[in-house]
């Protein structure tokens, strides 16, 4: 019978030390979940991280794990992945570890379509440090190093996803434990760079920096949940719906202005094409909801697979297998 | 008159000379390896500008390729050329400080038009005047209107032009008395899937050849003695091939996929495109986004449990500063390979220094020691990469193995190892009775080396990372007095290596006054200035260092057993600052160039006995 786990098993002994109130806490619980849903066995899951409030999550993990240095925690997952495919490799990463120091090193594992899945924690501020802007900072943040705002737009997480030819984004709430291990066991079994983008609070530094979307009025409002093959409905009643408007996309109350229920659009994840998928990611929660769930999830050759073909059919090819066979097969001399 | 008869030498240099797109690195290549088949000792040294295509003719676009070639204890690729092939003035002019007295030259007469004097800012249309080539024996051939000729109806003159090199190349081969068959052959596999270029090729070596044997009377050739090696296979290597192909002997030995994360650098790109081509070997090679992630992605092939390495030179290496650090904390195995360049900043990529020593010691925040070594020439680097790959697994800590552009590029016959006669490699990974109590810093007591558990492996989850951890849980910890035996257990773990590595030689005349002290790349110049000065009947003695941290045990021993002690780099005296830090009271006398260009043994010579007679 094959063996399975709960979350407990992959909790580690180390106590928590995230402040309370701290959305790493929800996701790190999603997470637990999301691993037992899985059924991977500990030890054949590696937990990788950069620097920062996030990338302290591998500690509270019982599995292997890597807490390594800021912004490199993509290149180091890139290359436990490529050694040993056989492992399923996490990067726990913030919005300042993955798309300021480490954004090279981000988008060229999302552009290689290295099979890891990355969990950027979003809080759009440097909690680690104490309070800085971060590169998702809005334009205007008053932060400790933005004292009079910051005179800079902000990177989207999607946008630049999309922008290295990413096949998997979602997005989950930090506290919402319900459909983020279903997100993260979907990331996780998606082969490729899976990128899910964590709308987290910083109790500290940033409290309330989503609570425009996310606060508990509005929330049913201002956000979407999308489903693969499902309407794209949304609103306190399930009475608003997503329609597609010449080149735009508009959000309309079904039953209103000759909308009906048959207008609205049906979300498919899997297309190749990232058009509207970018559309759906970059609504912003003021006029269109701020869409969560899985936005995008496109299958393609994924890099360590790749590396581990090429081996084999050059195999194929050649015969030899030492380095002695190889050197003997080349140019060679004999002296007697 | 010169002496035009057959010429019996014991060992000869050859420089090839031209414009960057004239191809003498090829014909250079070709030359060395037929000469390596004929059981010639050589040592090579390609150099090369950093532009791919200067102007056409211009000084700054001069390409060389020199190489010695002799019956025996050949070391360096030779202070001056005897044959030079200035395929243009400015190959001339380049190469002039580099002529013996009564050397040929050998140049293409219809690339010698006023035009092209002027292209090499010559003030007069005598070139070998004004250089004050008095003694040289000149052969100018009208070798592009020959190429021409010989292809005549073959291929058109864009061909005959790019041809001349092959053209240079048969003339040489005249003048060595050389067969022709074998650079035929290894013309024929260079170009085969272009018959028509080898076509082409092949009439102008025979026209070169021809040429030389209808004018044989006009200038000397030379029969050079052929070696009598050590029985068995060789092949001819360059010091990047000999690197790569030392890491995969390591991998194959300690039993584990190699794996390299590097990003091209001159002069140091070799490593990886050979490893890149050996995936019949199952090598794994990852051309990453930058030099940071080519170190980053090897730590986490390491931490994955493959002997991991990443290639670069000094600039890259300045980069890889942090990545080292979090290797040194972690205590994970790796491989760093500098090939060295001159420097700072871009410096001179294709020009080669001992400048990156001090980086490799201490180019890091924190208290962060690592192996230091280096390698002495072209095939001595696959020793080099060996025994770092031995070091960093058995240890478990990063390695960095200095090479140079010089022994990178440089090349010379190598006789295929038997890996019986390499030391075994043995990580000390864990074994399924450690499980109790086992914490992933628990060490070895004898040589403080942690076990390494690999991702995949039961019941030995475990988290590391960049933090202090608790000397005995491995836990994170800001506890001073665990920090201070932390620091204190990292030196010492590579302090003990020492233990391990093979004790400190020395050559040449063990009972002088004078001891001569190198490291690195500049052995073979070092030897044969050593073997000169011996020869005209001076004692002196000489040790050449591998390991730098940690230095070999009898180091100490050694330094105060001479008078005297000169320690020769090509840098500002980095390797006798380091001494000097690590050796009470121990002042030695340098010897000191930093031109970015070999060392040049008869000034090596001249120092060494300045010393002696003092």
């Amino acid at each position: 019978m094959e063996q399975t786990y709960q979350p407990k098993d992959y909790k580690s002994a180390q106590s928590v030390r995230w402040c309370p109130g701290c959305g790493d806490h929800g996701i790190l619980n999603s997470l637990h979940k999301a691993m037992a849903l899985l059924g991977i066995p500990p030890h054949q899951t590696a937990v990788i991280s950069g620097i920062g409030c996030s990338s302290r999550l591998p500690y509270y993990m019982n599995t292997y794990g890597f807490h390594t240095i800021h912004g490199r925690g993509a290149a180091i997952a890139t290359g436990v992945k490529v050694a040993n495919p056989d492992l399923t490799v996490w990067l726990a990463t913030g919005d300042g570890d993955c798309l300021a120091i480490g954004g090279n090193h981000f988008i060229h594992a999302v552009r290689r379509n290295v099979n890891i899945n990355i969990i950027l924690m979003n809080n759009r501020i440097y909690g680690l440090t104490k309070g800085q802007y971060s590169p998702t900072s809005a334009r205007g943040f008053v932060s400790k190093s933005s004292p009079y705002g910051t005179v800079e737009d902000p990177f989207r997480p999607a946008e630049l996803t999309f922008g290295a030819r990413g096949r998997f984004f979602a997005r989950v709430i930090d506290v919402d434990v319900k459909t983020a291990p279903e997100i993260l066991k979907a990331a996780a079994l998606h082969q490729g760079t899976s990128v899910v983008e964590t709308l987290q609070n910083c109790v500290i530094f940033n409290d309330g920096i989503h609570d425009n979307v996310l606060g508990r009025e509005v929330r049913a409002e201002r956000t979407i949940y999308l489903q693969q093959g499902k309407k794209m409905i949304f609103g306190k009643d399930n009475d608003k719906g997503l329609v597609q408007d010449g080149f735009q996309l508009k959000a309309v109350t079904i039953g209103q202005d000759g909308y009906t229920l048959d207008d609205v659009l049906v979300h498919d994840a899997t297309i190749e094409d990232p058009t509207l998928h970018l559309k759906l990611a970059l609504m912003d929660g003021t006029d269109l909801p701020v869409a969560l769930g899985i936005i995008r999830q496109v299958e393609a050759p994924t890099y360590d697979e790749e590396v581990k073909n090429q081996i084999i059919s050059v195999k194929e090819k050649k015969t030899a297998r030492t380095l002695k066979e190889f050197l003997m097969s080349g140019d060679v001399w004999e002296v007697k | 008159m010169h002496d035009t008869t057959v010429k019996q030498l014991e060992s000869v240099v050859i420089r090839f000379s031209g414009d960057s797109g004239d191809g003498m690195q090829l014909v250079g290549t070709l030359f060395s390896n037929l000469s390596a088949e004929l059981g010639n000792e050589i040592i090579t040294f390609p150099d090369y500008p950093a532009e791919i295509r200067a102007p056409r003719g211009s000084l700054s676009g001069v390409s060389g390729y020199q190489m010695q070639l002799g019956a025996h204890d050949i070391f360096t690729p030779g202070d001056k050329a005897d044959v030079l092939v200035a395929m243009n003035p400015a190959a001339l002019k380049v190469n002039a400080q580099f002529l013996k007295p009564d050397s040929v030259v050998i140049i293409d007469a219809d690339s010698f038009l006023p035009e092209d004097l002027e292209r090499a800012q010559f003030k007069t249309d005598h070139p070998f005047e004004e250089l004050g080539l008095k003694s040289v024996q000149i052969v100018a051939a009208s070798i592009t209107q020959m190429c021409k000729n010989a292809l005549e109806g073959v291929a058109d003159n864009k061909q005959a032009l790019k041809s001349r090199n092959i053209f240079a190349l048969g003339l040489v081969c005249w003048l060595f008395n050389r067969p022709l068959q074998i650079v035929e052959k290894l013309l024929s596999e260079k170009f085969k899937k272009k018959p028509a270029v080898l076509e082409a090729n092949l009439l102008v070596l025979q026209a070169g050849f021809n040429f030389g044997h209808n004018t044989h009377t006009t200038v000397s050739t030379y029969r050079i003695e052929t070696t009598t090696h050590q029985p068995g296979f060789y092949t001819d290597v360059n010091g990047n091939k000999a690197t790569a192909y030392g890491l995969i002997a390591a991998a194959e030995q300690a039993g584990l996929p190699l794996f390299l994360g590097s990003y091209p650098i001159t002069p140091a790109t070799d490593v990886m495109q050979e490893l890149t081509l050996r995936k019949e070997l199952g090598v794994k090679v990852m051309q990453t986004e930058d030099e940071i992630a080519g170190i980053c992605t090897a730590i986490g092939a390491a931490f994955a449990g493959n002997l991991a390495a990443t290639s670069t030179s000094g600039p890259g290496l300045a980069l890889k500063s942090e990545a080292i650090g979090l290797a040194v904390i972690a205590e994970i195995p790796l491989v760093v390979i500098d090939v060295q360049r001159s420097g700072p900043s871009t410096g001179m990529p294709t020009k080669s220094e001992q400048t990156d020593l001090l980086q490799a010691l201490y180019g890091r925040n924190g208290e962060s020691p690592a192996v230091v070594m280096s390698a002495f020439s072209p095939t001595d680097c696959f020793d080099a990469a060996y025994w770092a790959s031995k070091i960093a697994l058995e240890h478990m800590t990063p390695v960095i193995l200095l090479t140079d552009g010089y022994i990178a590029n440089g090349s010379s016959a190598w006789r295929i190892p038997d890996m019986k006669d390499y030391p075994a490699i043995t990580p000390p990974l864990v074994r399924p009775e450690m499980r109790e109590g086992w914490t992933p810093y628990l060490r070895n007591p004898e040589n403080l080396v942690r076990y390494w558990a690999i991702p995949g492996t039961q019941d030995f989850m475990h988290r590391i990372g960049g933090l202090e951890k608790d000397y005995k849980t491995g836990a994170i910890s800001t506890d001073p007095d665990n920090h201070l035996k932390m620091v204190g257990i990292r030196q010492e773990k590579i302090n003990r290596i020492a233990d391990n590595l093979p004790l400190q030689e020395v050559g040449g005349d063990t009972d002088a006054e004078v001891l001569v002290v190198g490291w690195g790349g500049t052995y073979g110049h070092l030897s044969e200035a050593v073997s000169k000065v011996r020869k005209a009947g001076k004692k002196v003695a000489f040790t050449h260092f591998r390991f730098i941290q940690p230095l070999p045990k009898n180091t100490d021993e050694i330094l105060r057993q001479y008078k005297k002690v000169l320690v020769v780099e090509q840098n500002t005296g980095q390797f006798a600052a380091y001494l000097r830090s690590k050796i009470d009271r121990f002042n030695p006398y340098q010897f000191n160039r930093v031109k970015g260009q070999p060392f040049v043994v008869a000034r090596l010579v001249e120092e060494i006995e300045k010393l002696v007679n003092q």
